[in-house]
């Protein structure tokens, strides 16, 4: 077969059926590259975003540490609450941050700028991976300064700098797991307001009715049912553990399961919802 | 596989799409030789935009088929995205990157080099007189201005074929005059392109051939002279502030005009077709009203509109109704209007 085979045929039919796969795959690559390029510097235009993403979490930590902070004991948690705050702030931002994912997707859609997009020979993989490869930065950006302000109100890692770091890639993977649902939310229901409006419902609950900033056991009975089974309990709990010791392994593995879930199910509806968009 | 060298550069035949009880298109034939302009004339809803939707692969349609440059755009999407140029209704660009960054970003997305990228992007900018604002972020543009990034940007991978769907809608007339202008000189390079819109003069101005779609049916085809015969040449028109006299109005200008005049109870506005003969029967049509003693407002000749086209083809004005051709369209209108379509709805 590869002696000699002079005849046309031979090699034809799979250049002119288009590019290879690995050519394919490169300019995938290139691609989320461009389109995470152009969503990092509408980021940094923007004056309103960097106060959602680098301002808001800074408020919340120090309106937690200094103003609820005094009222909420927790007990057993070596360093007090500041300690006890961090993990449940930082998977919170996490969270939060994919607000801007959700709504950055409607508008691209209700702009036109989607349709653009897919019309043009580029991946088409490209707009979702590169918004959440660019969203994950930011995300990331966001959870090393709240790691920041918490130092300066007191926050200590108790557990070492392998443990730390593990929190932050955690956190970083909840991040994009809660990401996958936004892109999926922006893209279905594909109006600004809307998904606003939309993620206020889903959010604030999902992070707040949690063990992220008080200990579940202060919570009516009804309320713990929910909270113990909350995922973000489950993330928290580990990010906790990595952070100032106790057992890890068990919230780790019920986190582990729930993102793996998450991503399953969301990941594909959005690069679905992507694909009907318009 | 590969694309035939010789016969039109769209070819549609008997195309569909239906959106669950809507139906967009009910079976449409066109034809664009190369390096003409089709000019897609139809009221909102009427499925312009679901034609192009599916002609720029961003739909798939349900029955019937679609060529573009020879290329299926079901089978060969690929290949139909490396030959065409999109612009839509509304600017699709980046508002907060500067008019070049807009465009360097779509040539990365073609696969420019740097260089190529940002030489392509100034050269774009030059044609179309943005060189000033070229550093500027783009929401500091007129709405004139960012219409022609957009139109730019599409331009970018030196399409064979451009789609321009409703390019001046929601312009001010000194833009659209802009756009009629960039627009023309497109074509005059070879470009060939699809243009829909709601105007027939705008159709009249830029396209070689005209056709007219209504409820996802193609209703009439044409050049714009032809359309315009079958109108009737110009259109006279006046108001009657008391609704009472309406009728009397209408009696007396009944002898002037080719057909029936047409009158609106709702408005008081009544036109009628006077064909060729508009001043003419100017003059009658003041003596006629005079001798019923009937007061009018704001009597005057005009050139007929797409109302009276579709009048003239369908005998029924150009309402508008639903847009099925996209539901991303159809809430943004929903919104802008206040949901006014909903509410008919359940009112009725």
């Amino acid at each position: 077969m590869t002696a000699a085979a002079p005849t046309a045929g031979a090699g034809a039919p799979i250049t002119s059926s288009g590019p290879s796969l690995l050519t394919q795959a490169h300019w995938a690559i290139i691609d989320t590259l461009t389109i995470t390029r152009r969503n990092l510097l509408v980021w940094i235009r923007v004056p309103a975003y960097i106060m959602f993403t680098v301002i808001q979490p800074v408020m919340f930590v120090l309106l937690f540490a200094y103003v609820f902070g005094g009222a909420i004991s927790v007990p057993g948690v070596p360093g007090g609450y500041v300690n006890f705050l961090l993990p449940g702030i930082i998977a919170q931002t996490a969270a939060f941050a994919t607000f801007g994912t959700a709504i950055a997707l409607a508008q691209e859609l209700q702009k036109g700028v989607i349709d653009r997009l897919k019309s043009m020979p580029m991946a088409r993989s490209a707009v979702l991976a590169g918004r959440l490869v660019a969203d994950t930065g930011r995300m990331f950006v966001t959870i090393v300064i709240v790691i920041g302000v918490g130092y300066a109100v007191g926050f200590r890692f108790q557990n070492g700098f392998g443990l730390a770091v593990a929190m932050v890639v955690l956190a970083t993977v909840f991040g994009l797991a809660i990401c996958c649902i936004s892109a999926f939310t922006g893209l279905a229901i594909g109006d600004e307001e809307s998904v606003q409006a939309f993620g206020l419902v889903w959010l604030f609950p999902l992070t707040f009715l949690s063990s992220a900033f008080v200990p579940i056991a202060t919570m009516p009975g009804w309320l713990q049912a929910f909270a113990n089974n909350n995922p973000v309990t489950f993330v928290v709990n580990a990010m906790r553990a990595m952070a100032l010791g106790g057992p890890i392994e068990a919230d780790l593995l019920k986190s582990i399961a729930w993102l793996a879930g998450i991503f399953i199910v969301f990941a594909p509806l959005a690069v679905r919802a992507y694909k009907r968009a318009g | 596989m590969s694309a035939a060298t010789s016969g039109p550069a769209i070819l549609v035949e008997g195309l569909t799409k239906s959106f669950g009880e809507v139906h967009a298109l009910r079976g449409i034939d066109l034809s664009v030789p190369r390096g003409t302009v089709l000019g897609v004339l139809g009221p909102n809803g009427a499925g312009k935009t679901t034609a192009v939707r599916i002609l720029t692969t961003l739909l798939l349609p349900d029955g019937g088929r679609a060529l573009v440059e020879g290329y299926d755009v079901v089978r060969q999407a690929g290949a139909v995205r490396r030959t065409i140029g999109l612009s839509g209704q509304s600017a699709a660009i980046q508002e907060e990157l500067t008019g070049r960054e807009n465009l360097e970003l779509v040539g990365r997305l073609y696969h420019l080099s740097w260089p190529n990228a940002r030489s392509r992007a100034v050269e774009l900018l030059e044609q179309f007189g943005l060189s000033d604002a070229a550093n500027r972020p783009a929401k500091t543009y007129s709405g004139g201005m960012q219409r022609r990034l957009d139109l730019a940007a599409s331009l970018v991978g030196a399409p064979k074929v451009l789609f321009l769907d409703e390019p001046t809608t929601g312009l001010d007339p000194r833009s659209r005059l802009g756009m009629w202008e960039i627009i023309r000189s497109l074509v005059a390079a070879g470009t060939t392109t699809l243009l829909t819109t709601q105007y027939l003069d705008e159709a009249d101005e830029l396209a070689d051939e005209i056709v007219v779609i209504d409820h996802g049916l193609v209703i009439a085809a044409g050049t714009a002279e032809e359309l315009k015969g079958r109108v009737g040449g110009d259109v006279l028109e006046f108001t009657v502030p008391d609704r009472n006299r309406l009728a009397d109005a209408a009696e007396a200008i009944a002898r002037i005009g080719e057909g029936e005049p047409h009158m609106d109870k709702e408005t008081g506005v009544i036109n009628v077709g006077v064909g060729g003969r508009g001043s003419e029967a100017l003059i009658e049509a003041v003596r006629g009203l005079d001798g019923a003693g009937v007061q009018t407002q704001g009597l005057a000749l005009r050139r007929p509109s797409l109302d009276d086209v579709f009048l003239a083809l369908t005998g029924h004005a150009a309402e508008e109704d639903g847009e099925p051709g996209g539901r991303k369209r159809g809430r943004r209108r929903g919104r802008r209007s206040g949901g006014s379509d909903a509410a008919k709805a359940v009112s009725s």
